[in-house]
């Protein structure tokens, strides 16, 4: 096997790992937006609940949470180990994507809210148009940050035995007996792929900025 | 015969323990400009707030025209559209142009075509001088210019009534009289307007009425030549010439 | 429920002695990942040009990519090269490698928000620039990044339970060997996340304690200007 077969195979890993986080990243955040809006905006039992929620799941190890999801949800449902792995992978997440969401809500919300109810705007109203957009603006560099995390825990999926960059790193590593390169190659493929999504939602950052004077 | 527009009978806040104000009454005559004085934490914004229902008072009434607008069931986003509230610290919505901050309580509260709105918006934008400035966002506004997309966003929603929660305060002196300026302009066309300032300038010259509040209650109220020329009570007298020491000092060193 | 609850009896001893390996794991990455991480932050604010650059081309790497994948690689991969360790030294070199670049960016930002005004104050009263950094640079910083810095130790002790993955006998390997004598995966993993978060919670009340006891009156706003 030559070294540009041996790269590859490693590399169409990448499938898995990029959907591992594609299903994983939205998922999280989908769940951790709603547990945020009512955590923020639903009243005292529900604020009480989502911070028992945010303190449990995050003050546990993300491989042990994904363990008793992904077994849990393989027990009930019967999905690969792809979608039970990454979806678990999302719920984890799902906890520290709220407190972002919660964090960026608060600091916009008070004040902001207030003048948009003044004009008349409904709460939703203000929440979907006043206090969301600049939300959203606010959560994207902890977000960038999330995402860097999910794309390189997203190799934890490999001990579900899912085939992304580490496993086929591990199995190539295993039949050529060069586990150095294998390794070093899945280094740098997770390396580039964070690299990339941190640069691309830099700029998006910067897109969306608001325009003011130094 | 005037009529009133904004009528406050018995109001009462408290937070907890703390009252806030107690029994207060309060008319506002169709035309009039109403300037509300006092020192600090005496209740004055958060009378204001109880007006624009942004918090709710424990007892007493409000009405705005004919309605009662503290009565239970109330539609409380229907009557903040018909009262117009300029904050102190201005409150523009940081993610929206000078234009998007007027126009949005057209579009999604009195749902007009976007067409229209514009017109709208430009049309108050024009009103507050700063039609040039329609594209900036609030950051790149200086404060007197943010005051002043804060006065045309509430005046766009052709309110009843204007509510102004110490305009100027928050802002550097040099920046005061543009806000004033509209304000006053405002006061000749007939708008009804409820002041809480400590601009005695703007109040012997522009109010109709003033109104002396202090620990939630209200001291003495009259004409601004009552107020400022012959005070019923001592305590009027001396805030007044406080205020105005204080204040004239403060434009002195600012020129 | 109360199966469930037996679990903790049955395989009581062996969680315990895993915790107490998890233990070991977390303090010995802290102690690797402090010591490399201040040395990388000195090299980052006060090194020549190529060791800045080399400093921040480590933290970028070792930030950027999965702690598993360098863990493998310093266990399966660097015996290629004929430096071998074993599971345990292993998991604290990847450990400890890790949390320096993560500790090395609290570090920089503390020494940062001190400034050059206090190395121009040392400098004025005769000393040298590392004496002024071990001297009068240094101790503010440590202070002033305890409260950031205290993050890290819960990080790294949940980041440990992946170590299991080298067959090292911490926490969540007793938790492997107990879910595959009952097959209960569910259950035994749930009795193992309690008692991450138990030590989790000592941590963090350890750790505020601390810094409570470390405070400093005054000492964050001084430094903040």
């Amino acid at each position: 096997m030559d070294f540009g077969q041996f790269v590859s195979y490693i590399a169409s890993g990448t499938v898995f790992t990029v959907g591992v986080t594609l299903i994983a990243l939205p998922s999280g955040l989908l769940v951790g937006s709603i547990l945020a809006l009512l955590y923020v905006y639903g009243g005292k039992t529900a604020a009480r609940v989502m911070k028992v929620y945010s303190t449990i799941f995050r003050g546990i190890p993300p491989i042990v949470l994904l363990f008793i999801l992904f077994f849990a949800v393989s027990k009930g449902i019967n999905l690969s180990a792809f979608w039970a792995g990454s979806l678990s992978l999302g719920m984890v997440s799902s906890a520290y994507q709220m407190e972002i969401v919660r964090g960026s809500l608060l600091s916009v919300s008070g004040d902001q809210l207030m003048a948009a109810r003044a004009v008349g705007l409904s709460r939703l109203q203000a929440i979907r148009y006043v206090v969301l957009p600049q939300a959203v603006r606010l959560a994207i560099p902890p977000w960038s940050n999330e995402a860097a995390i999910i794309i390189k825990d997203s190799s934890l999926v490999y001990a579900l035995g899912v085939p992304e960059i580490l496993r086929r790193a591990q199995l190539i590593g295993a039949s050529s007996q060069r586990y150095l390169l294998a390794y070093l190659s899945a280094a740098i493929i997770y390396f580039l792929l964070v690299f990339a999504t941190t640069r691309l939602l830099e700029l998006l950052e910067n897109k969306l900025t608001i325009p003011s004077n130094p | 015969m005037p009529k009133p527009i904004l009528t406050i009978k018995n109001l009462t806040k408290t937070y907890g323990k703390n009252v806030i104000f107690q029994n207060l009454d309060l008319t506002v005559n169709e035309g009039n400009t109403i300037v509300i004085i006092g020192p600090s934490g005496t209740g004055k914004s958060t009378l204001l707030r109880c007006i624009n229902l942004l918090t709710r008072p424990n007892s007493g009434q409000i009405w705005l025209d004919d309605l009662e607008i503290t009565a239970k069931g109330t539609d409380e986003d229907q009557v903040r559209q018909h009262i117009g509230m300029v904050f102190q610290n201005f409150l523009l919505f940081n993610h929206l142009t000078a234009l998007g901050n007027v126009k949005l309580g057209l579009t999604k509260v009195k749902h007009m075509s976007e067409e229209a709105a514009t017109q709208k918006a430009m049309h108050e934008l024009s009103r507050v001088g700063l039609a040039d400035r329609a594209n900036h966002y609030p950051g790149q506004l200086s404060g007197g210019q943010q005051q002043r997309v804060g006065i045309a966003r509430a005046l766009a929603m052709d309110p009843r009534v204007m509510l102004f929660d110490e305009p100027t305060s928050a802002l550097d002196p040099e920046l005061i009289g543009e806000v004033l300026e509209v304000m006053r302009q405002l006061a000749l066309e007939g708008m009804t307007m409820l002041v809480v300032t400590h601009e005695m300038g703007f109040a012997r010259e522009v109010a109709d009425r003033i109104v002396f509040m202090e620990k939630g209650y209200i001291v003495e109220e009259g004409s601004p030549d009552e107020m400022f020329n012959h005070p019923k009570f001592d305590r009027t007298r001396e805030f007044l010439w406080k205020i105005t020491e204080l204040y004239g000092k403060k434009e002195k060193e600012a020129k | 429920m109360l199966t469930w609850l037996g679990y903790f009896k049955r395989f009581g001893m062996n969680f315990l002695r895993g915790a107490g390996v998890t233990l070991e794991l977390t303090a010995m990455g802290l102690a690797i990942g402090f010591v490399l991480g201040l040395l990388l932050a000195l090299a980052r604010c006060y090194g020549p040009k190529w060791l800045r650059a080399t400093a921040a081309a480590y933290i970028a790497v070792f930030r950027g990519t999965p702690l598993l994948v360098q863990l493998f690689i310093i266990y399966y991969g660097l015996p290629e090269l004929g430096i071998a360790f074993s599971q345990t030294t292993a998991a604290y070199l990847a450990l400890g490698l890790n949390s320096a670049a993560y500790q090395a960016e609290y570090l920089r930002g503390s020494i940062n928000a001190i400034g050059d005004a206090q190395m121009q104050a040392g400098r004025s009263i005769g000393l040298s620039k590392w004496q002024t950094i071990c001297h009068i640079i240094l101790p503010q910083a440590l202070r002033l990044a305890l409260p950031s810095w205290s993050n890290e130790p819960i990080s790294l002790l949940k980041t440990t339970a992946i170590v299991f993955l080298i067959a090292v006998q911490d926490l969540m390997a007793e938790g492997k060997r107990a879910a595959t004598a009952t097959f209960d995966f569910v259950g035994i993993y749930l009795a193992v996340a309690v008692v991450y978060l138990v030590m989790v919670f000592l941590l963090d009340a350890l750790l505020k304690f601390l810094e409570r006891k470390t405070k400093i009156p005054g000492m964050e706003l001084e430094t903040r200007r």
